[in-house]
């Protein structure tokens, strides 16, 4: 279990929780992001912060700060892939 | 608000970015009006679209949103509109849902919402052309039997493709509506919607549709509760009992309505689009080179700098036509008139002078919105507020405030109107609010006076470039610290998330871009026409009456064997100095003395109102070098270098020092003196309160910072 903002680029996670009682996790929702839904960080912007996020198809941003509540798990059942060095 | 001949209203509902406008616009063609919702400052756009069976209908094009959560302002309007909830609007006869056919799952939350309002419903899903690109092949037969009959139709509005299916879809919707299907609440959620229903229904005393019930118990906003009139004390009680009932159950309250809706959408969406084979988007390729750590940066400052500079660039020489048909229209208008001096004046300085004063700005206004039309459609917009977030998000703005602020640079009224893409209602306001600190090129004009006069002669064209480069930041500097106490701690709205979706890229339309350029424009030329027009006009009269005809014979007797020229000029300048302007400027000296400025100066800042280049030909009046004088003219060069204080402690030294030189700049880089900002920052904060905050706050900035700079600066030199 890993906050989101500390996945590496590249590195996939499934979402294990997230606190819906804040603006940003429930515009997340609105956007399909639930629990249980596998996500890939893409990466972060030049300056380390908003970070970028794909899910369902889409690409999506968000602050660091905000990525901090979004649990995800990144063991097995997701996509292998090597993360890229930061 | 005025409705067809029918009376039926249909609304465009959908994700932002879906094609929503360019649906609006392949179906209503050129009969739109574009308004404001009462005390909002979001855009209500409406048209006539023809259904094709002899009806017509009135179509609403709303703004997009993810989601019915009232959180944003846009977000309001949209439910307010589909309630029917807005004075003197009524409630839609039906709704046209555009969806991104490549991605449906997360457009039909939105729709399914709808759904729950009982309005008769059309699908459009948009983008067809991009999804079949892709390799996707939607069963919308299937949908739509799944969905309970309403009709689906596929459609690419930029190509015009699939219109018709809509407008017969609108028809058929209007006359056998057919209710979406919707959602199969779990037994103690429903028995929660209920129990709200009820509770508040009961308190408010009217009826509460089952719509609003979801709100109540879903939404943290309260702004639902608060337009029903259901009291705090009433409502927290049910609310909270009623969630403990959901929470019970298993879900938790605020996280329910996305988790069933998308249940139901995943069994709905069952075996409904087939992935063939397709070309893959090559939007992750594009991101990363635009969005690399080293490359992103350096390629978005040239993307910016090519971009903006050719605003500069590009829109000099239509500027220099207009000035010229400007002065060419005088001079044919003028002279017939010499027998009549007062409507001469009024015609050439007032209405001839004060259409042109806004009309040379229209060239830079056009290609500002041409370039914001390109970065927008193309994706990139998003990008830029990605690479730029971090840089903005510690003052309280966000990385979409960047467009608004670079354009600021030209021009602040179309960068006023680009505000309107920040969500966030704190975020959008701080930024319409230093916008105006951007030094506009209404300010190069005197910056380029000041600089060519005083500054490049004595202390060389090195000294001058910094000076302008300088003057430039000045706003910048100012800005940033008040943005952040303007969010941090004036402003107590809460901030919104910044979540941003990074569409795909896509080349733009140039049809799209060109209307939406013309659009803008035309907004802007009858927002900012009539309120420069009318300012224009005001300040003419004030600097050109009392007339006594004594003043110019007494010059005249004065000067018996000076040129014509030169006594036409003194006596203008006389009659300037003894207008209502004149004398009020005379009056008012004394406030501006602690910068430096003399009564002249003072008349040409109180004059240059409408615009602040109109300092420039004030100055050419006043200082008796006759009209028309212009930022690189010799002539008010030399007057200005050789002017001297007459009277008072600082009699017999230059008037134009280097620290009143320096604090006339910085006064101007500062202060609120531009009309149409004003009365723009008016419209887009919905109403007159940030505006006059905005104008006495940049006008006592710019007195102090003129004040700190011509004490200091005349005390070191
Ligand atoms: N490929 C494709 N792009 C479209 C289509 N309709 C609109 N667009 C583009 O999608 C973007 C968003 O369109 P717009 O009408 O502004 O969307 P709105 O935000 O929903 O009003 C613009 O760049 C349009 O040119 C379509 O049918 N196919
Ligand atoms: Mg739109």
């Amino acid at each position: 279990m890993t906050p989101l903002s500390q996945l590496l680029p590249g590195q996939f996670g499934k979402l294990a929780s997230l606190n819906p009682e804040r603006g940003v996790d429930q515009r997340l929702m609105a956007l399909g992001l639930l629990p249980g839904m596998i996500l890939k960080l893409i990466r972060k912007a030049p300056l380390g912060d908003p970070l970028a996020i794909e899910f369902g198809g889409q690409v999506v941003s968000l602050r660091l700060a905000e990525a901090e509540n979004l649990i995800v798990d990144v063991s097995a059942d997701c996509p292998i892939q090597r993360p890229r060095q930061p | 608000m005025s409705n067809s001949a029918a009376g039926l209203l249909v609304a465009l509902v959908g994700n932002p970015n879906t094609g929503k406008s360019t649906l609006f616009n392949a179906l209503t063609g050129l009969r739109q009006r574009v308004g404001n919702y009462p005390g909002v400052t979001v855009a209500r756009k409406s048209g006539i679209c023809d259904l094709g069976d002899g009806r017509k209908v009135e179509l609403l094009d709303l703004p997009g949103l993810y989601s019915l959560a009232a959180a944003s302002p846009d977000e309001q309007v949209v439910i307010d509109a589909l309630s029917g909830n807005i004075v003197g609007a009524r409630r839609p006869d039906a709704v046209v849902l555009v969806v991104d056919a490549t991605n449906l799952l997360r457009n039909l939350f939105l729709a399914s919402q709808v759904a729950e309002l009982g309005l008769p419903v059309v699908i459009a899903l948009n983008q067809a052309d991009v999804a079949k690109e892709q390799g996707l092949r939607i069963d919308t037969g299937l949908l739509s039997r799944r969905l309970g009959g309403v009709p689906v139709v596929l459609t690419s509005a930029w190509q015009g493709e699939g219109i018709l299916d809509v407008r017969r879809g609108i028809a058929r919707a209007l006359t056998e509506p057919a209710p979406m299907k919707r959602v199969s609440w779990p037994t103690d959620i429903a028995g929660a919607l209920a129990e709200v229903a009820a509770a508040a229904a009961a308190d408010t005393g009217r009826p509460i549709t089952e719509a609003e019930a979801q709100r109540l118990l879903f939404d943290t906003n309260p702004s639902t509760a608060e337009r029903l009139g259901w009291a705090l004390a009433r409502r927290e009680k049910t609310l909270r009992v009623a969630r403990d009932r959901v929470r019970h159950s298993g879900y938790n309250p605020m996280a329910a309505e996305p988790l069933v809706h998308y249940a139901h959408l995943r069994l709905i969406l069952e075996g409904v689009v087939a992935e063939g084979l397709g070309k893959a988007g090559r939007s992750a390729a594009v991101d990363r080179l635009l969005l690399h750590r080293f490359l992103g940066p350096v390629l978005f400052l040239g993307i910016m700098l090519g971009f903006f500079g050719s605003v500069f660039w590009l829109a000099k020489f239509p500027m220099e036509w207009i000035q010229a048909g400007v002065d060419w229209t005088k001079s044919i208008v003028a002279p017939p008139l010499d027998a009549y001096p007062m409507l001469q004046s009024l015609l050439a300085d007032g209405i001839i002078g004060g259409v042109g004063a806004f009309l040379v700005f229209l060239p830079q206004i056009l290609i500002l919105f041409l370039f914001i039309g390109i970065l927008e459609d193309s994706g990139y917009m998003a990008r830029a507020a990605f690479i730029m977030d971090r840089l903005f998000s510690w003052c309280g703005l966000n990385g979409k405030s960047f467009v608004p602020l670079l354009s600021g640079f030209a021009c602040a009224i179309p960068s006023l109107l680009s505000t309107r893409t920040i969500e966030d209602p704190k975020a959008r306001l701080a930024t319409a609010f230093v916008v105006p600190f951007m030094s506009c090129s209404a300010r190069f004009p005197v910056y380029a006076l000041m600089c060519a006069a005083f500054i490049g002669p004595v202390y060389g064209p090195g000294w001058q470039s910094v000076v302008m480069i300088g003057m430039h930041c000045v706003g910048l500097l100012f800005a940033v610290p008040t943005a952040f106490v303007l969010t941090r701690l004036v402003l107590k709205v809460k901030p919104q998330p910044f979540v941003l979706e990074l569409p795909r890229y896509q080349m733009p339309k140039s049809r799209d871009v060109l209307w939406r350029m013309w659009q803008n424009a035309a907004e802007f030329v009858s927002r900012a026409g009539t309120v420069i027009f009318a300012i224009t006009i005001i300040v003419w009269a004030l600097s050109y009456f009392p007339r006594d005809p004594a003043v110019a014979e007494r010059i005249q007797a004065a000067h018996p064997t000076a040129a014509p020229e030169v006594v036409t000029a003194k006596i203008q300048a006389a009659y300037v100095e003894q207008s209502y302007m004149g004398r009020f400027g005379k009056a008012v000296q004394p406030v501006f003395d602690p910068l430096g400025f003399d009564w002249k100066i003072t008349v040409g800042v109180l004059a240059s109102f409408p615009a602040r280049e109109v300092i420039v030909s004030t100055l050419g009046v006043t200082y008796s070098v006759g009209e028309g004088a212009e930022a690189d003219s010799q002539h008010l060069r030399k007057a200005m270098q050789d002017a001297k204080w007459s009277e008072g402690p600082r009699a017999g030294t230059p008037i134009f020092s280097l620290a009143a030189v320096l604090a006339l700049m910085v006064f101007f880089a500062l202060c609120s003196q531009c009309g149409p900002t004003v009365a723009t920052l008016a419209q887009e904060t919905g109403g007159w309160r940030w505006a006059a905050g905005s104008f006495v706050y940049m006008t006592a900035l710019a007195w102090l910072a003129g004040t700190a700079v011509y004490q200091v600066v005349s005390r070191l030199s």
